[in-house]
């Protein structure tokens, strides 16, 4: 073997090359895989806790929808409840009103016979005096038999 | 090309591209390994030619090819790592940075296992480690002639592409990993912890004086432990990739372009040898670099 300097530059490359490598190839490399490992251990983190999650909500989801189902049914029943009752109020009301109407135009009825036998009487009163008047020939004086006329007109 | 036998081929092949310091009095070559009879007057740098000029030169002399391809494969890799590791963000990973992704994870699942203590270095160290070492061992994936084949046609007469069939290379790395074991050691356990492990153990005693007489045999035995990680650290990684290479240039060598019928299959079982010594280089660096950091 022939020994030499060769040994001193090997030496230099290879202390250069271990330096080089330690300050600039490795850090970066290794950072980023670690980076990289906490970035994946964080995502599995993450994926469980959206199951949990999930699982969560599903379970808030059905028990909301129990809650739903059971207030809709009161809901339902109270409208129909309510719509009974305003039917009621409506049939009462419309019976008060008919009741009302008639009621009413009895009174007018009542009114016009009267006021058609308040006619009548005016007339037959008028008829009479003269039918009197020809029959006495005379006039009568409406003033001094006022008071028959009156009577007359009431009897009828 | 300068090679008659078989036997000139291998050491051809095996023999690096070297910058190097020659003493006065060396021959000169020509660019085609031909003396030329003339003498270095001075001492000089030069780019060895032939044998003459490679034997000539001490300590100071460089295997360009092993440090540009090992500074090449290097580069790329940081290079890679970096462009693509900078993007890196936390979202979906696409494309390359998946790549990426599973080798730092890859690394950092073992360093998490092996080592025991927090440090910043030891990660990044075994990534560098892991990368770089199985980019040189790939190296041999090419068949054995293509990039020298090239070189010599540029004019270069010697190439080795494979940087880890050179022992400088992956002995320097080890002794690199020696002096993050002696780092490690005297940061956990501080310097007089560091030296009363080598002198302390295995055998210890109650009595001083037997204390004392006994410090040089441990100081022989735990030398000789801590000195081993290195060497054979170094010596596995290269003893391996030379074994595996020379098979690849035998072949060559003996059989011409029939190699394949020897190469591929080699290659191909190879893929596991280079990804298992790169990985094993690596590991004990972060066992021995744990051991270390132990407090007893």
């Amino acid at each position: 073997m022939n020994m030499n300097a060769t040994l001193l530059g090997q030496a230099i490359w290879f202390l250069a090359f271990v330096y080089f490598c330690m300050k600039f190839v490795w850090p970066p490399i290794i950072k980023a895989l670690e980076e990289r490992r906490q970035k994946i251990a964080e995502g599995l983190n993450a994926a469980d806790r959206a199951e949990r999650d999930l699982e969560l909500a599903q379970q808030k989801a059905s028990e909301n929808m129990v809650e739903a189902k059971a207030k809709a049914a009161e809901i339902i029943e109270q409208a129909n409840r309510r719509a009974g009752q305003i039917l009621e109020e409506a049939k009462a009301q419309a019976r008060v009103e008919g009741e009302r109407l008639v009621a009413r135009a009895q009174g007018e009825i009542e009114q016009e016979i009267n006021q058609a036998r308040e006619q009548l009487r005016k007339e037959v009163s008028a008829l009479a005096l003269a039918g009197a008047e020809k029959v006495l020939g005379a006039e009568v004086n409406r003033d001094a038999h006022k008071q028959l006329l009156e009577q007359l007109a009431a009897e009828l | 090309m300068a090679y008659d036998t078989p036997k000139d081929y291998i050491q051809h092949h095996l023999t690096n591209l070297t910058y190097g310091k020659v003493p006065a009095g060396t021959p000169v070559c020509d660019s085609s390994a031909n003396l030329t009879g003339e003498v270095y007057q001075a001492p000089t740098w030069i780019l060895a030619t032939c044998y003459d000029e490679l034997e000539a030169m001490g300590f100071w002399a460089f295997h360009v090819d092993s440090l540009g391809w090992a500074g090449f494969l290097g580069t790329l890799f940081i290079l890679v790592f970096w462009a693509v590791g900078r993007r890196a963000h936390a979202g979906v990973p696409a494309g390359f940075l998946n790549f990426i992704e599973v080798v730092v994870e890859f690394i950092e699942g073992i360093v998490k296992g092996a080592f025991h203590g927090s440090s910043k270095l030891i990660a990044p160290l075994a990534l560098t480690i892991f990368c770089w070492v199985f980019m040189m061992n790939s190296m041999k994936l090419i068949p054995v002639d293509f990039l020298p084949g090239t070189a010599h046609w540029l004019g270069l007469e010697y190439f080795k592409v494979v940087p880890v069939v050179d022992p400088n290379v992956t002995m320097s790395m080890a002794l690199c990993v020696l002096l993050l074991i002696i780092g490690f050691s005297i940061k956990s356990k501080g310097v007089l912890g560091f030296i009363a492990e080598l002198t302390m153990h295995p055998f210890s005693s109650k009595n001083i004086l037997l204390k004392i007489l006994l410090i040089p045999v441990n100081l022989v035995l735990e030398l000789a432990s801590l000195l081993a990680k290195p060497l054979s650290l170094g010596l596995r990684l290269f003893g391996n990739m030379f074994a595996g290479e020379l098979v690849f240039i035998l072949a060559a060598a003996l059989m011409g372009v029939w190699q394949i019928a020897v190469a591929w299959p080699w290659a191909v079982f190879h893929i596991l040898v280079v990804t298992l010594q790169a990985f094993v280089f690596m590991m004990l660096t972060v066992v021995y670099l744990s051991l270390a950091s132990e407090k007893h």
